[in-house]
């Protein structure tokens, strides 16, 4: 497997000037003679299909959901980075991209962190441009608020509903293109399979998922910005239908999966309330602002809360531990994701937890309420603070909300070179889905920033630049008709009767749920060594039990949402064990991987530079065969490796 | 403990578009009031399929009140009886022991039932790809702060723009009008400097599409705002009737293009 990341000569900062010069350009009247495919229609899939089609290329785009406008890019509440320093605070681009490498944990790949940086500015003038209702001050300019792992003000945000906007921004310049007949949009397709010619990627296999019937794309280049895999938790804050299958599939198809076992737990979610829960919700990281997070120092103390017993608000102020601000007091409430979710762990590992499960911990408003009245927190949290109320009953005005970590993003993902181009030639990956930008933890408001980047300035000039190397005879000549689309499409068929012909006993369902089990007991918060081997051993048995016992009713012509999670299920599955792999290998401890033989004294991770200084990458060897694994290692020019600390 | 209740659901069942549907009665037990009403329904379809039949279709996806997906009129009422609550948030604490709930998909000419709870809202996107865009290419932005925008518009655009397209106004309208899914987007880009060049053009399109899609006129009624999950208001609806008389005006004296 070729891991050449190809990228660009040159100081940091000069690097994608000089590579947007140095790459092929297609000239605009022949760019209609190329088709391009754009699975997902998220923030890195509409933007790139809007911006290539607004280039004049022929774009097809798939989505699952019944509009493009419900990706679930939509659900992102805080905000979006972007270095402008309008708040004159001493931000740049250099410190975004310090601090998104620093919060990564010293793994991600420099260069594409600076350009990141460096075209966060380009975006949001395009979403304002774009009529993105961002909030302003009142003399009419942008407002800006802080978030976890930054010590300025730089995030952009629409209430608390800023991935709405962008990603009704970003569906605005969609609809326009399909309007115009450049983007032929495909809603209620689901991508089951990449389909291969020569070495390169030449189209896709779907299913429509409103009739059942399945159907060949061809294309000259592929572009997946298909989510990340945070469903293989069962529970999570991601949306019912995010999945895997299309990076899995890929991946399958010779795409190597870059470190599948970085996952963010996010500190701030609605605890878990029983077992027949379906998902996880997310209260924005932006609440760490003005609330307050704290659990009673006394185990005693909050078992008295969790049978209600005693009123949070009776507890005096000597007698909570307010963690996060006692243990790291330069960031306090606002330390980043991965340090704040495990600090709120180890106070319920302590008896200290509070909710009827013991898992769970306080984020108070009292303090912000009685220092800047109740009119200011509703301005800033309104709508947050309602959604919290319509779910769990409780008033936070009134009383603390309860939170506690759960599963949000996903760093791994499909591995990319510096055009966002994974080891297949033709296939390029953008978003969640390629592991690109955030290392081994992401900060707050960066997955808004990254997609759109991707989607909006990247991908447009990468794919041009492999179309124009292709050359414009080469253009539209894949057709549907060659044999490669027929053995995928027959493969995919093959599946489908399978799933529908076991005729076991249990749901999609049920083993989603105990996929989700196995993998947060053991790939969550806290891994082990034994834990992980452990859990390859039950994911192995579990798949073996699904292709046996699995029960899929209805059939396949038409909606069959069981039918839908089987198939997802299946590569959950699979992918559990890779991410599982690749905890196992990763014998440090770094960002949202915690592997508990690898911790200092006072329980902080410890990473291993000099050995895992490396972007894990595996390549898929066949159904029962250890996948192999590859290395990218990573070379820190311009940051200095250094221990991440936020005290 | 959390308290739990036995209710019974009669439930539209329709196996495709052209076949005829009925409403199907089943028994779910055990429901906890901290469960959503779609986390019931889950519960309904582990049962039928432990029974080796087919589950409920129905569309959802992010199940926290944003993404527009989850459409089914609950006892009479789209998206339920809570005010300003999709379906996904409704919480099964606002129901009790015993009671019986009826859950049918969208009625609406334009919205054809796909499956059982399933509709086709595909019109909603017909409408926004005729105009509901500003047209900015990627790359020719300004500075985002060279145009300033007072904060009593950007606020009025983000009260517009908070529209999930979910389409419980057009199913609980008795003429199944759009006029407020139409006006929230209307709205939201013709009162922002940036839309203004296209404001003209963007409400006859709009409208135009509207229509051609079958959708009926707006009587005023009002239901659309009080089923609506993001409180849009019906000023919306009047902001739409105002941009489109003036652009009917200036389109009779000097055509838009």
């Amino acid at each position: 497997m070729n891991l050449d990341s190809k990228i660009p000569e040159g100081p940091l900062s000069e690097k994608w000037s000089s590579h947007k010069f140095n790459m092929k350009l297609v000239n605009p009247s022949n760019r209609r003679k190329y088709n391009i495919i754009v699975v997902g229609s998220g923030l890195a899939g509409g933007a790139a299909a809007a911006s290539l089609a607004e280039q004049g290329y022929n774009v097809s785009c798939f989505c699952y959901q019944d509009s493009p406008r419900r990706a679930h890019s939509i659900a992102a509440q805080g905000g979006i980075n972007a270095s402008k320093n309008y708040q004159n605070d001493g931000d740049s681009v250099h410190r975004l991209f310090y601090d998104t490498v620093k919060g990564g944990d010293y793994r991600a790949r420099e260069a594409n962190v600076y350009r990141l940086s460096e075209v966060s500015s380009d975006i949001i003038d395009q979403c304002v441009a774009n009529g993105v209702p961002f909030a302003r001050e009142y003399g009419g300019l942008l407002a800006n608020r802080s978030f976890g792992g930054a010590q300025v003000s730089r995030t952009f945000y629409a209430r608390g509903q800023t991935g709405q906007q962008l990603l009704l921004g970003a569906y605005s310049a969609l609809s326009k293109q399909i309007g115009l007949g450049k983007v032929k949009m495909f809603n209620r397709h689901e991508m089951l399979d990449l389909v291969k010619v020569d070495g390169h990627a030449k189209g896709i296999i779907v299913r429509n998922m409103a009739t059942g019937e399945v159907s060949r794309h061809a294309s000259d280049a592929v572009v997946l910005a298909t989510g990340g895999y945070g469903n293989v938790f069962f529970l999570s804050t991601n949306a019912q239908g995010c999945n895997v299958t299309a990076a899995y599939r890929a991946h399958k198809r010779g795409a190597g999966m870059a470190n599948p076992c970085y996952t963010q737990i996010h500190p701030t979610c609605i605890p878990v309330h029983g077992d027949k829960q379906s998902k996880l919700t997310l209260m924005s990281e932006s609440l760490r602002n003005d609330g307050r997070i704290w659990t009673p120092k006394d185990a005693e103390v909050a078992a008295m809360i969790r049978k209600g017993e005693t009123d949070p608000n009776s507890v005096a102020e000597d007698d909570r531990d307010y963690f996060l601000e006692r243990k790291y007091p330069s960031f306090g409430n606002l330390a980043p994701r991965d340090i704040s979710s495990r600090a709120a762990k180890e106070a319920c590992d302590e008896g200290r937890g509070v909710a009827s499960t013991g898992l769970g911990v306080f984020l108070d408003f009292r303090d912000a309420i009685k220092r800047d009245g109740q009119n200011t927190i509703k301005e800033r949290y309104g709508n947050l603070f309602d959604m919290y109320q319509c779910i769990t009953g409780d008033n936070p005005y009134e009383t603390p909300m309860m939170i506690f970590p759960a599963v949000h993003y996903t760093m791994g993902g499909l591995w990319v070179d510096y055009n966002l181009e994974s080891t297949i030639p033709g296939m390029f990956v953008g978003g969640e889905a390629n592991f690109s930008d955030h290392g081994a933890n992401r900060l707050g408001a960066s997955a808004l920033m990254q997609g759109l980047s991707d989607g909006y300035f990247v991908l447009p000039y990468t794919v041009g630049n492999y179309l124009g190397k292709q050359g414009v005879a080469a253009a539209g000549k894949v057709t549907t008709e060659h044999p490669a689309f027929a053995e995928a499409e027959a493969n995919v068929k093959a599946r489908i009767d399978k799933f529908l012909s076991i005729g076991g006993t249990e749901s999609p369902r049920s083993f989603h749920k105990r996929l989700g089990h196995i993998i947060w007991e053991q790939c969550g918060m806290a891994r082990s060594k034994e834990g992980l081997e452990g859990a390859i051993k039950d994911l192995q048995a579990l798949r073996k039990e699904f292709w046996t016992n699995l029960r899929v009713v209805g059939d396949a012509d038409g909606i069959n949402p069981e039918l839908e999670r089987a198939g997802r299920v299946a590569d959950f599955i699979e992918f559990g064990e890779l991410m599982c792999r690749d905890a196992l290998m990763r014998e440090e401890s770094c960002g949202g991987h915690f592997r508990v033989e690898h911790q200092t004294e006072d329980g902080e991770a410890l990473r291993d530079d000099e050995n895992f200084a490396f972007a894990g990458v595996w390549e898929y060897k066949g159904d029962d065969v250890d996948p192999q694994l590859h290395k990218e290692s990573l070379i820190y020019e311009n940051v200095e490796l250094a221990t991440r600390s936020y005290k | 403990m959390e308290k739990t209740m036995d209710l019974t659901l009669k439930v539209w069942r329709q196996k495709s578009a052209n076949s005829m549907g009925a409403f199907e009665t089943y028994g779910v037990k055990d429901v906890s009031e901290g469960s959503s009403f779609l986390e019931m329904l889950d519960t309904l379809s582990e049962d039928l399929v432990e029974k080796g039949k087919e589950p409920v279709a129905f569309d959802h996806d992010c199940r926290e009140g944003i993404c527009g997906s989850c459409s089914m009129t609950i006892n009479g009422i789209p998206h339920g009886p809570e005010k300003a609550t999709t379906a996904c948030q409704l919480h099964m604490r606002h129901f009790h022991d015993g009671q019986t709930i009826t859950i049918e998909p969208w009625r609406a000419k334009p919205f054809p039932v796909i499956k059982d709870l399933v509709v086709d809202r595909s019109p909603f996107d017909r409408i926004i790809q005729s105009g509901g865009f500003i047209t900015s290419r990627a790359g020719s932005a300004v500075d985002a702060n060279a145009i300033p925008i007072s904060k009593v518009t950007a606020d009025y655009a983000m009260d517009a723009a908070a529209c999930i397209g979910c389409g419980a106004c057009v199913a609980a309208c008795p003429n199944a009008s759009a006029m407020l899914f139409t006006g929230a987007k209307v709205s939201h880009m013709n009162s922002l400097p940036q839309g203004k060049a296209e404001k003209d053009r963007r409400t006859l399109a709009m409208v135009t599409a509207m229509d051609g899609e079958g959708f009926g006129g707006c009587t005023n009624i009002g239901e659309c705002e009080a089923a609506c999950p993001k409180s849009i208001s019906l000023d919306m609806i009047a902001h739409l009737n105002r941009d489109y008389a003036t652009a009917q005006v200036k389109n009779f004296f000097n055509p838009v293009t």
